[in-house]
């Protein structure tokens, strides 16, 4: 086993094993733990299996091997990048949803505790 | 007090407007018999309080949502509360509050389902900056191109809109710079638009916002927006 292939095998294992742990200690929700386990599995998979590596590599006509590697990773993060800004979008609106009702029920709860009682609605 | 379904509340979103949004909220309530609602949009200054004293009815922001996302707070209020039109003013006047009538009678009429206040039409002493002026002539031909519509000044915040429109507005509304994309949500929804020649001043306090890198934003993101309201879907 050469070097790069040893790294790789370690690297892409512990990166498993620190996400499956952060899932288990609720630091991070599985939703969001789901892309990241399946990215570092295809790479642990595909450092343990060299063949299958070199001949995926081949297909698509990367000369090294390992640059296919990087690669997976890359295509990998831009996915998670992608994923976090659809998130992103969803939290910015239900964040303003939320403001508009605190704004409104604020409002309402003054109305009701100053002034005439039918005033309200 | 019931509220009639014809009945116009004036909706002035704020932001730090201590200074002016007092006087402001005075005239409007001495001059018309119309409830006024500040939005305010996350001020930390006394914007609240000096709109409270002055007699408006104000909904206070927890965060700065920008400005669509103020005024559709202030739909949403007008929704729930059962008024049948919105005139919506900015909070620093700039808009000349003579003209309100000018822009409620083409809807209390139901000639229109909403009419905007121009700045360009009539006699106008309005003079922008260049990157302004430009900005102004790029949405007028999106817009114009687009929908059909006759626009002079599509990025113009002094508008009336019946009730229709704010019941859809309540749930659908950009959340900066809203003005030219509301022309495309009109266009979907067969509104029927208006212009009405209208006054506006330049910003009395110094502070307008526009430097060159968010007039650059501004322009890309709303005609971005812009486009995706073309081919989006709305439930």
């Amino acid at each position: 086993m050469n070097r790069v292939t040893f790294f790789s095998i370690c690297a892409s294992a512990g990166f498993l094993l620190y996400i499956l742990e952060m899932v288990r200690r609720r630091k991070l929700r599985e939703e969001y733990s789901i892309l990241w386990l399946f990215g570092s599995a295809v790479i642990l998979v595909l450092s343990l299996k060299k063949d299958w590596l070199d001949s995926l590599a081949r297909a698509v006509g990367i000369v090294y091997p390992p640059s296919f590697l990087f690669l997976v990773g890359i295509l990998f993060i831009l996915l998670i990048l992608i994923h976090f800004s659809i998130a992103i979008s969803k939290l910015h609106q239900m964040n303003k949803k939320m403001a508009q009702e605190i704004a409104l029920m604020k409002e309402k709860a003054m109305d009701g505790a100053s002034g005439d009682p039918s005033n309200g609605p | 007090m019931e509220i009639q379904p014809d009945m116009p509340i004036v909706i002035l979103p704020a932001y730090q407007e201590e200074r002016s949004i007092g006087g402001l909220v005075r005239s409007l309530r001495e001059r018309y018999p119309y409830d006024v609602l500040v939005v305010n949009d996350g001020s930390t200054d006394r914007t609240s309080e000096t709109a409270r004293e002055a007699g408006a009815i104000v909904l206070d922001l927890p965060c700065n949502l920008g400005i669509g996302g103020a005024v559709q707070t202030g739909f949403q209020y007008a929704r729930d509360r059962g008024y049948g039109v919105v005139v919506r003013i900015d909070g620093d006047g700039q808009h000349e509050i003579d003209d309100i009538p000018k822009v409620l009678e083409p809807i209390l009429a139901a000639r229109a389902d909403a009419v905007i206040g121009s700045r360009f039409l009539g006699e106008t002493e309005y003079r922008g900056s260049i990157p302004r002026i430009f900005g102004i002539r790029f949405f007028r031909f999106l817009v114009n191109v687009t929908t059909g519509y006759r626009v002079t000044d599509p990025t113009s915040g002094f508008f009336a809109i019946n009730r229709r429109l704010v019941e859809f507005y309540s749930d659908h509304y950009p959340s900066d710079y809203p003005e030219v994309d509301a022309y495309i949500l009109m266009h979907r929804l067969k509104a029927r638009t208006v212009e009405v020649p209208v006054r506006m001043y330049d910003r009395a306090e110094g502070k307008s916002s526009i430097t060159a890198f968010r007039a650059m934003y501004y322009m890309v993101k709303v005609t971005l927006s812009y486009l995706i309201n073309c081919i989006r879907r709305f439930r």
